[in-house]
């Protein structure tokens, strides 16, 4: 899983030095160990809650029967003197048929009066009326509770209970609790290392992934399991952000191809025409008339190179902060306004064919730049008394802009290629111009978030003309619509 | 006109201020931001024409938000090699009057470095624009020459008036796709070229003397004779 991530930290390395740093390094080992402290802590609370039901109890239960004989002890010596008691006490343990009840009620001169301890226990002459001691009946150990009460007159008494019932339960009691914390405990930290392995083997593919594209392979990409869970999107959300970092490297590349390649030639040019006319020139006006050309030339670069900067700023999709509500109608009457007479000044005709209103949200100079494009394309391409169809409508919740000539129109296998940068047909070459029209309008259209379709204007006829459609979504403008682009 | 020229790249400041110069115009030079800041808020100036990025820390837009700020009015064009667009809405949101993109042709700065010094105020508001024997009346949208109406379109009527407006200086196509068309980029096509020989062939049409000129390599100029 760490294949090919050699700029990835030593993570395992020093898991294996030092387990419990490597541990609580790692993020999986910091949760597992929190699951491990929760799960204990649950375990525990249990526990306690277990214990106090059940062994308090016993022990509640024991000192409320205690107290509840005492009260009903004092309430009989109130009723017929403290001597009703020593029948009351002779009674009590008569009945008492589990050999559980305790009794000493001693008189003044410390004699036995009734009960069945044979002693005043020492214990008992502490400042605490309540009681726990030791206790040896019949040749068996065992444990006493017991609640002392002052008589008066130097007469006291003892009532209690024997408790080694209770205490076998509770030893039992804690025997199974320890059972059962060792137990929790063991699944605690099996539950924590399976915790760990199952985060750890989720995100391994993501930062194989990302140690793959830190190393140069930008093709990578995370992947996906069908779960649809936290890492799915993680990995989904690290996909598209890669996609984009693809899009813009692809711009970037796309540039420096068209700089290493196109912008060559014509420097090229121009510099071997100034060489020559400064080698060569006959007169003054010859040289003058070179370093004209040579300007006209610098210019053409110039324009090339800012179209080429242009489609990359189209492409890399930074303007879609500039997205504003718009309506085209207007617009292209505009661009229509503009290039008729142009078109007139061919001999040719331009038609528009335009609703009143076509609501839309983008960006108003790189939709009229495309449409000043494909006009530009369709005037060049026409031939003399040609005619020229700008339309537009809004069809099934897409505006869709036609430009419609009368020209060679391109063969199918040209119109795929027309939108890569520079791609000129054959019959084109010789018309001025840099290839770049339709690589921007497709960028433009692109951002939109629309498609451009080419197809004939009269299929099957000669020549057939082009048809060029922008199918636009109308949108809805976008969120911080207003500030501008960072 | 005195100018401030606030430019880093040595042979452009040359060749820009050797061509003001030789339009008869006044030049100041500043190599960076500072000393093109201290120039401009000490001493007046009808046009700045300000490199979008400079040295020193403070670059063309710094430079013009803080003369802004001082209340210095001086109206700025921008020279600047960025050309993405949000670039050009930045410098005119900033306080910029005007953008243009590097390379450019002389005659396109001089065009509009002269516009900008003689911008028409506008406080006065203007009814009528008079050129020799051509008038327009803004608030009917008509066209006269000599006493005679002359038919035109909607824009071509802001054409007309966008060169009479700055009567006697060269306007570029550039600027007329700009300031009538709202175009802020390059056709292929020599749109304006077409619409201007309209306009040319409309108001020249029974009359000897051409108003609208062509200004070879730069533009157009309409000019009493």
């Amino acid at each position: 899983m760490r294949r090919g991530a050699p700029a990835l930290p030593p993570v395992t390395a020093s898991l294996a030095q030092l387990p419990l740093i490597g541990l609580l390094r790692s993020a999986s080992g910091r949760f597992a160990l929190l699951f491990t402290a929760l799960f204990a802590a649950s375990a525990t609370a249990a526990a306690m809650v277990l214990w106090w039901n059940t062994a308090g109890a016993l022990d509640r239960q024991t000192d409320a029967a205690i107290r509840a004989d005492a009260t009903a002890l004092m309430e009989r010596r109130a009723d017929a003197g403290l001597m009703a008691l020593v029948p009351a006490i002779i009674d009590r343990l008569a009945l008492d048929v589990q050999n559980e009840a305790l009794y000493l009620l001693l008189g003044p001169e410390r004699q036995i009066l009734a009960g069945n301890l044979d002693t005043w226990p020492a214990e008992a002459n502490a400042d605490q009326p309540w009681i726990r001691m030791p206790l040896l009946r019949d040749g068996a150990e065992s444990e006493a509770r017991l609640l002392r009460v002052e008589l008066g007159d130097g007469h006291r008494l003892l009532v209690g209970r024997d408790v080694a019932e209770k205490l076998r339960l509770r030893a039992l009691l804690s025997e199974g609790l320890a059972w059962a914390a060792a137990s929790s405990a063991l699944i605690a930290v099996l539950g924590a290392w399976m915790l760990r392995r199952a985060l750890e083997d989720r995100l391994a593919p993501v930062y194989g992934t990302a140690a793959a594209i830190g190393g140069g392979d930008l093709s990578r990409r995370v992947p996906l399991s069908d779960r649809q869970d936290e890492f799915d999107r993680l990995g989904m959300t690290m996909n598209a952000m890669l996609d984009r970092i693809a899009q813009l490297m692809e711009g970037v590349r796309g540039v420096s191809d068209a700089i290493a390649h196109d912008l060559r030639t014509p420097i090229a040019r121009a510099r071997a025409k100034l060489e020559e006319s400064l080698d060569s020139a006959a007169d003054e006006e010859a040289l003058r008339a070179a370093v004209e050309q040579g300007i006209a030339d610098l210019d053409d670069i110039a324009r090339v190179f800012k179209a080429v900067l242009r489609i990359a700023e189209v492409e890399a999709g930074a303007r879609r902060a500039a997205f504003a509500p718009l309506d085209l109608a207007p617009m292209l009457a505009d661009a229509a306004e503009l290039y008729g007479a142009a078109a007139e000044a061919l001999d040719q005709a331009l038609t528009a064919e335009l609703p009143e209103s076509l609501p839309l949200v983008g960006d108003r100079d790189l939709l009229l730049q495309a449409v000043a494009n494909l006009l530009d394309n369709a005037l060049k391409f026409n031939p003399a008394g040609g005619r020229v169809l700008i339309q537009a409508q809004q069809v099934a919740g897409l505006a869709e802009v036609t430009v419609a000539d009368e020209g060679p129109g391109l063969s199918p296998d040209d119109r795929g290629r027309v939108g890569e940068r520079f791609f000129r047909t054959d019959a084109a070459r010789t018309t001025p111009g840099s290839g770049l029209g339709l690589s921007l309008v497709r960028a433009v259209v692109a951002l939109h978030g629309g498609e451009v379709v080419l197809e004939d204007t009269y299929p099957g006829a000669t020549p057939p003309g082009l048809r060029v459609t922008l199918r636009l979504p109308l949108g809805t403008v976008p969120e911080g619509t207003g500030s501008t682009a960072a | 006109m005195r100018i401030l020229l606030v430019e880093d790249d040595a042979e452009v400041a040359r060749f820009v201020k050797k061509g003001l110069q030789e339009a008869g115009h006044t030049v100041e030079h500043a190599a960076n931001g500072r000393d093109g800041l201290f120039l401009a808020a000490s001493e007046g100036f009808d046009v700045l024409v300000l490199d979008r990025m400079l040295p020193g820390g403070v670059d063309g837009v710094r430079l013009v938000e803080t003369l802004r700020g001082q209340g210095n009015r001086s109206p700025v064009l921008f020279l600047s090699a960025l050309t993405a667009v949000d670039e050009r809405v930045k410098g005119l949101k900033a306080g910029g009057d005007d953008y243009l993109t590097k390379p450019f042709a002389f005659a396109e700065l001089l065009a509009r470095v002269e516009a900008l010094g003689r911008r028409p105020s506008a406080e006065v508001p203007t009814t009528r624009l008079k050129v020799a024997d051509l008038e327009l009346d803004l608030l009917s949208r008509t066209v006269t020459r000599g006493g005679r109406k002359i038919d035109v379109q909607p824009r071509e009527f802001r054409l007309l008036e966008h060169l009479m407006r700055h009567a006697g200086q060269v306007v570029t196509r550039t600027m007329l796709l700009e300031k009538v068309w709202d175009y802020h980029f390059d056709p292929q096509t020599n749109v304006i070229d077409v619409h201007v020989s309209r306009l040319r062939h409309k108001l020249d049409k029974g009359f000897d003397k051409p108003l609208i000129q062509t200004v070879r390599n730069a533009g157009y100029m309409i000019r009493a004779q």
